[in-house]
């Protein structure tokens, strides 16, 4: 590797994306439209100051936070096949597995960013890099976070790098180099999982957030969500390039989909039981989430479809036969995104904080400032992922479109 | 790498003066400056700032508020006193929730009037429950107080022992100093809201907008730590009046209570008058559950 041919390489990476039809540019130019919205939305919000946004003291986390805890779940869903393909080596889906890492990449982009424009003094982010800045480690889960979350995305950039490069160049990848990376990757997507859950865990001022099967069930949902965007993408990208993923990659994946709505269900209900049953003071968050609170329902319709949605879904991809049709699976994995989705990010942060420690209820919903970036961040974050397709689709093509991997 | 803040004029000009001198430095051999240069370059945040540099930063910060305000403003950056550790009494059978203390607080300690930062809230509690905070109600607006079957909890930062505020700060821009005062350095919080997340007392409060603070009603004489103005986007609370209490005064809100509800005083001194009414009275504190070991404690002297 020298910087010469790093340089063609991504000189040749570059014009790669640039090629493309009618489909490509306008899908294109369509997330670029949302980002300059959101990037108008942000800027208002940076001269303005948080106040455009309808956190208040009383919920001074909400949709930004929620979408980021939502991300971290999608990007550490790509574990799901890496096991399979490295761990039990299967072909089927090690040939697609690197599209998992490519998300991965991806999400956690959108990660850092929902971060970045949830803090009030975005200009001093950089006090959170360690030594350069003062990360306060190993007290701050928050500073814990950010380490894993960059630690993830350098590990993951790493092994798709490798893999680009070498395929760019014709080369087989270094097994020995890539391998023991990706094994890495497994226990580091648990990690981002389980710190960011503790995040909100370690809070005892919050008990919706404390209580010890957060984490848990942080990694149960992500490993729903995070595969049903991947069969979505899977099925568009069989559409739109000549890409090869087998069927029996997809009932595989969907066939494990199902294990973890399950247990994703189950924690649900041990909650629900725990909080009913005992019914301390503590419920009132669960209440106000479920029913609603002194005639505040803003959340109540959402946690219902969310829950709906989710039953759905489990019983779609519980039945072979419905899990093996394309039509039922595909309505699955929307419907489990939709659920997890208003999970995680709404049904999460925003009860935790209502009522607020001293009892009060101030109903937030987003204002259409924080919509608009959070849609700029999303189209940021689809855009990453179609240029990364854009170049590993042709360069990977032996290995797309061929069972046998190169250098395996 | 940082030199941005919100001070910028100052962390230009100090960055500006440090840069010159750095030059100096180098053509005549003076160290001094050129070791500030350093450290401007690399944000440290109060407790690492050296003496010389905090000097400067603080004339700085001076000049700049003078001309600002159009009043002779002074920052003191006094350090704790040996032997003492802050505690507070509120007397709840006498409070009349009247909110003259929320109002002493904010003209007391410089908090923005719009968007309004209240640090002290004052909860209408209905006699007939108790205390209870799900049933409290903190916008009460009689024509006059105290209502018959109403009493009133007044709750701001409890001053935590144990504090979780501290400990989910990302960045250590929020600490307890040696005479138990719970502090934030504006110029190093990144308003990330942990600390907001942790608090069980909502006693944070952030600046969701540039903070409004007309130059005839700001207090001019400032603590570092306390009520020097807060720049939109950092979080803020309760320092006891840092200001004040370091220079062996009340806070304001003690000061100001029509009824002589609140009590203030060092907990290391046993004749110190919080000492005695720990002796006499019997005082609590609020969600003692959470193990955060306040040194704010309520009682009913009656
Ligand atoms: S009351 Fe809140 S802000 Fe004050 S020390 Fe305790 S946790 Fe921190
Ligand atoms: S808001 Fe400021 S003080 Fe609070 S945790 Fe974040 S950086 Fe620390």
């Amino acid at each position: 590797m020298n910087i010469k041919k790093i340089w063609e390489f991504l000189i040749g990476s570059f014009r790669l994306t640039l090629k493309g039809n009618w489909a490509y540019h306008s899908w294109m130019a369509f997330l670029a439209v949302l980002m300059v919205s959101g990037g108008f939305a942000y800027w208002r919000q940076f001269t303005e100051g948080l106040i455009v946004t309808n956190m208040r003291d009383q919920v001074s986390w909400a949709f930004y936070i929620g979408n980021f805890t939502f991300l971290v779940g999608v990007a550490a869903a790509a574990v799901l096949l890496v096991i399979p393909a490295y761990v039990y080596n299967w072909k089927p889906i090690r040939e697609i597995a690197i599209f998992g890492e490519l998300l991965a990449i991806s999400a956690i982009v959108m990660c850092l960013l929902f971060v970045t424009v949830d803090i009030g003094q975005p200009s001093r982010a950089l006090e959170l890099l360690p030594f350069i800045g003062s990360l306060n480690v190993p007290s701050s889960l928050l500073g814990w976070d950010v380490l894993v979350l960059n630690g993830y995305l350098v590990l993951n950039a790493m092994i798709v790098g490798h893999f680009l490069y070498k395929a760019y160049f014709k080369k087989p990848y270094n097994k020995n180099f890539v391998v023991p990376l990706l094994l890495f990757s497994i226990p580091a997507a648990i990690s981002i999982h389980t710190v960011t859950a503790f995040v909100y865990n370690g809070m005892a001022a919050r008990p919706f957030w404390n209580a010890s099967i957060l984490a848990p069930r942080f990694i149960a949902s992500a490993l729903c969500s995070g595969p049903a965007i991947m069969l979505i993408l899977f099925q568009i990208l069989r559409k739109t390039t000549h890409i090869r993923i087998r069927k029996e990659a997809i009932s595989k994946i969907a066939e494990l989909m199902a294990y973890a709505m399950f247990l994703n269900l189950f924690l649900f209900g041990v909650e629900i039981f725990k909080e009913y049953y005992s019914n301390t003071s503590h419920l009132v968050h669960t209440k106000y989430l479920y029913t609603g609170l002194h005639g505040h329902t803003a959340l109540v319709p959402f946690a219902w479809i969310s829950l709906i949605f989710s039953v759905v879904a489990f019983m779609l991809f519980l039945v072979p036969k419905t899990r093996m049709n394309m039509v039922t699976l595909n309505l699955g994995c929307i419907l489990i995104y939709a659920g997890v989705y208003i999970e995680k990010g709404l049904a999460l942060v925003i009860p935790g904080m209502t009522p607020d420690t001293l009892g009060e209820i101030y109903e937030y919903i987003p204002t259409w400032i924080e919509i608009r970036v959070g849609a700029g961040i999303f189209a940021i974050g689809f855009m990453v992922f179609t240029l990364l397709c854009k170049v590993a689709i042709p360069l990977l093509h032996d290995t797309l479109a061929d069972p046998v991997a190169p250098g395996a | 790498m940082k030199t941005t803040d919100d001070r910028p004029k100052i962390d230009r000009r100090s960055f500006l003066a440090g840069g010159t001198a750095a030059m100096g430095a180098i053509a005549a051999g003076v160290t001094g400056a050129s070791a500030g240069f350093i450290e401007d370059l690399l944000h440290k945040n109060f407790k690492e700032i050296s003496p010389d540099r905090m000097q400067r930063i603080v004339r700085e910060m001076e000049q700049e508020y003078t001309e600002k305000y159009g009043k002779n403003v002074t920052v003191s950056t006094k350090g704790a006193q040996q032997g003492v550790l802050f505690g507070y009494g509120l007397d709840l059978s006498r409070c009349i929730g009247c909110r003259r203390c929320v109002y002493g607080c904010v003209n007391e300690n410089n908090q923005s009037r719009d968007p309004q930062i209240h640090w002290i809230r004052v909860l209408e509690m209905d006699k007939s429950k108790g205390i209870n905070l799900e049933e409290s109600n903190p916008y009460y607006n009689p024509e006059t107080v105290p209502e018959e079957d109403s009493f009133y909890m007044p709750v701001a930062c409890q001053q935590c022992r144990n504090a979780p505020c501290i400990k989910v700060c990302p960045v250590e821009a929020t600490w307890q100093e040696a005479d138990g005062i719970v502090v934030v350095d504006y110029d190093h919080c990144i308003g990330c809201r942990c600390c907001m997340s942790a608090c069980p007392y909502g006693a944070r409060h952030f600046n969701w907008a540039e903070p409004e603070l007309a130059a005839e009603s700001v207090n001019p004489d400032m603590h570092y730590l306390g009520n020097r103005p807060r720049p939109n986007g950092v979080v803020e609370k309760c320092t006891f009046c840092i200001q004040r209490v370091r220079n062996g005064k009340y806070p304001a809100c003690v000061e100001i209570c029509p009824v002589g509800a609140r009590k203030f005083g060092n907990l290391l001194d046993e004749a110190d008058e919080m000492r005695v009414l720990m002796r006499k009275k019997r005082v609590f504190v609020l969600k003692e559950d959470l193990n955060t070991q306040p040194k704010f404690y309520y009682f009913y002297a009656t």
